[in-house]
């Protein structure tokens, strides 16, 4: 029989019961892809009927785990393969004149005059009824969120992937639940910058068809570069075209639980502190590996991943920005502040790795502004600026996550952080994310409260000058020279 | 399966033995006990087998926590593979 000495005993519980080590979300990962009908109601039938018969026990499973382990799991989430990929299928969709697609992919048909889109409005209402038929579903399953109204379009556009992102501030407005991505960029590919521009209006129209909500359609919008196909966390999760079936990924976070190991160490050298980290990131990512065993089997699918991403909820441990203030940082967005970040990280990913051999996802640790305490009061001192963050994105596991701007801000200029952000991914061969809500009505340093995991937040200054004319040219960055690994 | 019982609380008479019988009652056999005490703070640890048992872990812990607070004391139940996946390579 095994037995456990009562410092280990008491260091999981003191984890649990006061650090918040928790899983964070138990994600089902389901193909759509063979809901496909060219018929509206066909296809919506398909997708109901598919996600219920797998997601139907994932709820309950979950509480079970909970109640068995006395672990607890914060969300059960599922994610979609990416939507656009289905309503290529629908007849309307095909109806679309191929020529108005192809001058947003080929700029030279007619180098200064893209078309108007003119996608027809039957079109744009499918999509909707898509995603409100994702909503209602997974509502009815008890999930809380469901990933995957997507699109990839980092080499060019569909014209399924244009009707889905036309559609993005509707269906981002009236669902509670649907959250979506768009993969814009990637190493191998190089940047769509039409893309780029074409997302800086719509997270601005999305901005203003929830202005009566602080513009928080816009925190249910993840633009990508190296998009992963196996994340399990929100806004950014869908079912990547390489997964299978139907998988079981789990979330699991902590950062209160590495806060409070290293508070003790003030005086370790740098090699003593990442030991720590990795030492802790081992322990949780077991348990989360454990937890999302369990639950594989509970369900009968099969486990696909651990992502062990260290990410900061309102509660006052459980901050990311907190772990670099103990490490040395006086306030985060400081001198230092990135390489702190960089220890961390890594440490994190190292102990994951010998944890489990199945970590994916975004493993890391997330910088989202409005969720962290300690990064909304460094935003608060001006310490932590949009600048900063960029250069923290460079080695973090995400990007530039839930920052919120002024809503004047114009949507050449949500362009330009978009490029750049990407440019960051594509270059060092790395996912980034990005989450900005320009907040229509607020002015810089005025406050946002969005409640609940999204926390609060103050309006960060961007700096103010055009890249209109960078953002309006067309086409596609040109993927680096290290894309050429073959 | 086996679990891990903690018991955390001021000291008095009756801790064990009321946890103890709670565990009885419902064929629960206790295989490890260890407890320790500091500062008139009592903690015990118990590893418990459930093999004769038809409880689940999720009433047993609700009955071991309507005992405990008769007695003031916080008792908690969790299932070993928590700690073997943490603390064991």
């Amino acid at each position: 029989m095994e037995s456990y000495t009562s410092t280990e005993i008491l260091e999981t519980k003191r984890m649990i019961e006061e650090q918040g080590l928790d899983v964070r979300t138990i994600t089902m990962g389901i193909n759509l892809l063979d809901c496909v009908n060219p018929s509206l109601d066909k296809m919506k039938t398909n997708i109901e009927s598919k996600i219920f018969s797998l997601a139907k026990n994932l709820s309950r499973v979950a509480t079970s785990i909970e109640e068995d382990y006395g672990i607890p799991i914060i969300n059960r989430r599922i994610t979609t393969t990416p939507i656009s990929l289905l309503l290529g299928a629908l007849k309307i969709v095909q109806e679309i004149p191929l020529e108005d697609i192809q001058s947003y992919n080929d700029p030279l048909f007619q180098k200064y005059n893209i078309k108007d889109l003119k996608i027809s409005h039957e079109a744009i209402t499918s999509c909707i009824e898509i995603a409100q038929c994702l909503d209602n579903i997974s509502e009815k399953v008890k999930v809380d969120f469901i990933g995957g109204f997507s699109a990839l379009v980092h080499k060019g556009f569909t014209r399924a992937d244009l009707c889905l992102i036309q559609s993005l501030p509707k269906v981002l407005s009236i669902t509670e639940r649907v959250c979506s991505s768009v993969n814009l960029a990637t190493t191998r590919s190089g940047m769509n910058m039409n893309a780029v521009k074409i997302m800086g209006n719509i997270i601005h129209q999305i901005a203003m068809n929830t202005k009566e909500r602080n513009s928080i359609g816009c925190a249910k919008l993840v633009v990508f570069a190296n998009a992963v196909e196996d994340n399990p966390f929100m806004a950014g999760g869908f079912h990547g075209i390489g997964e299978s079936e139907c998988c079981i990924n789990v979330g699991i976070s902590g950062p209160g639980v590495i806060r409070s190991v290293i508070k003790d160490q003030k005086k370790a050298d740098f090699e003593t502190l990442a030991e720590i980290i990795k030492k802790t990131s081992f322990k949780i990512t077991r348990m989360g590996q454990l937890v999302a065993q369990e639950a594989a089997k509970r369900l009968n699918i099969p486990f696909g991943i651990v992502d062990v991403s260290l990410a900061p909820t309102d509660r006052p441990y459980d901050s990311v920005a907190g772990i670099l203030e103990e490490m040395g940082i006086q306030i985060t967005g400081g001198p230092g502040t990135t390489a702190a970040l960089a220890l961390l990280t890594d440490a994190v990913k190292k102990g994951g790795l010998m944890a489990s051999s199945y970590v994916g996802g975004l493993s890391g640790a997330f910088i989202p502004v409005s969720e962290d305490k300690f990064m909304t009061e460094a935003a608060k001192k001006k310490i932590l600026t949009i600048e900063k963050l960029e250069a923290m994105t460079s080695v973090c596991s995400v990007g530039l996550d839930m920052i919120c701007i002024p809503g004047s801000t114009p949507p050449s200029t949500i362009s330009g952080i978009i490029a750049d952000e990407a440019a960051i991914g594509m270059i060092n061969n790395k996912t980034i994310g990005i989450r900005l809500i320009p907040v229509i009505g607020k002015q810089v340093d005025e406050i946002v409260e969005f409640g609940g995991l999204l926390g609060k937040s103050i309006i960060m200054p961007v700096k103010n000058t055009s890249c209109e004319i960078f953002i309006n040219r067309q086409g596609r960055l040109p993927a680096p020279v290290h894309s050429q690994k073959n | 399966m086996k679990a891990i019982v903690s018991v955390v609380g001021l000291d008095k008479p009756g801790i064990v033995a009321t946890v103890s019988t709670t565990l009885a009652n419902y064929n629960i056999n206790i295989i490890d006990i260890t407890q320790s005490y500091a500062h008139d703070f009592f903690t015990m640890l118990l590893i418990v087998d459930f093999e004769k048992s038809n409880i689940t872990l999720k009433e047993i812990s609700e009955k071991l926590k309507e005992a405990g607070d008769k007695i003031g004391v916080f008792v908690t139940i969790q299932h070993e593979d928590v700690f073997r996946a943490m603390h064991r390579i």
